[in-house]
């Protein structure tokens, strides 16, 4: 546990949620680095998040606009170098719509706006943003979302499913996901979204601590990304 | 030339509006089934002909206006 890695977030025009991550990652252990989305470069980072909000107010579908932010480009390639990106909520509507991670998020089938602690179950902890959890572990962990349903349809689903992409399941499902799905990473597994928010569940006066498991790993996993601090640790 | 682009949820697509919009509808008296809710948008796009307006705006449909992961499109233009 040596030397603090610097990790991204970046603010879209809506975003809401940037300054919580900010601020949980600062309290366990990172240099939170902000990032404005018309950036066209990243600045020199082990890791990016995409964070919650509503960018560019939800219109035409959500993360349907920002996908095109200048950032965005940077991002997909940093991405596609192996970079760690974890979106959260908006976060990971945006990384759906630019094709980073499969599916797409509509409507909750309730229609209602949900924004209460949820249970969630680990289904796979070898990936940077899930190695600090137990397989099968139970977390509890907000969501705040009107648009939090995830569909891929059966095809793609099985697919997903026989390359273990599936991350994280709600243990009772809030918004009709398919297949209970809250969080999902691209096939090499250094790109994850998730509706839940880690990021507000970091504080034990805020109820719950289980967040800071997701961020912790993340974290960790930056720092041995960051080769200067990767040396340091030796 | 002006087009209309008509978006729908496609089938199979849980579409809570629709479920929405139908058991209101059915509350006011009317009876009604299987009640989608798309989304419409009317454009004015500079092109030679209706071919290639039609060309232009499947191209937009494709990296903007739709998501071909849950809606499907259809193109409207003055014949």
């Amino acid at each position: 546990m040596t030397g603090r890695p610097r990790i991204a977030v970046v603010t879209f025009p809506g975003s809401n949620d940037d300054r919580d991550a900010l601020d949980a990652l600062e309290q366990l252990g990172a240099t939170a680095v902000p990032v404005w989305h018309g950036d066209e470069r990243l600045p020199d980072v082990a890791a990016v998040i995409l964070p919650g909000g509503f960018s560019y107010g939800d219109y035409l579908r959500c993360g349907a606009i920002a996908r095109f932010s200048p950032a965005m480009k940077a991002i997909a390639e940093f991405a596609a170098g192996g970079g760690l990106v974890l979106g959260i909520c908006n976060g990971f509507q945006i990384l759906c719509e630019a094709g980073l991670l499969p599916g797409a998020l509509r409507p909750n089938a309730s229609l209602s706006f949900l924004c209460r602690d949820v249970g969630l179950r680990v289904e796979r902890v070898d990936t940077p943003f899930t190695a600090r959890c137990e397989p099968g572990q139970h977390l509890s962990i907000p969501i705040k979302h009107g648009e939090g349903c995830w569909f891929v349809d059966a095809a793609l689903l099985a697919e997903l499913e026989s390359r273990r992409q599936i991350v994280l399941r709600y243990e009772q499902n809030p918004n009709g996901s398919v297949s209970d799905v809250a969080g999902v990473c691209n096939e090499s597994g250094n790109v994850m979204g998730l509706m839940p928010h880690p990021e507000h569940a970091v504080d034990p006066l805020l109820g719950s601590t289980d967040g800071a498991l997701i961020l912790r790993a993340l974290i960790a996993a930056a720092r041995e990304a960051s080769p200067t601090l990767a040396s340091a640790a030796v | 030339m002006r087009a209309t682009v008509l978006v729908r949820p496609k089938p199979g697509i849980l579409d809570p509006q629709g479920q929405a919009v139908e058991s209101s509808l059915r509350e006011l008296g009317f009876s009604v089934g299987d009640a989608r809710v798309g989304r419409v948008v009317d454009l004015e796009v500079e092109a030679r002909d209706p071919a290639s307006a039609r060309a232009e705006v499947e191209r937009m449909c494709e990296q903007l206006l739709t998501n071909p992961l849950i809606e499907s499109y259809e193109i409207e233009l003055p014949s």
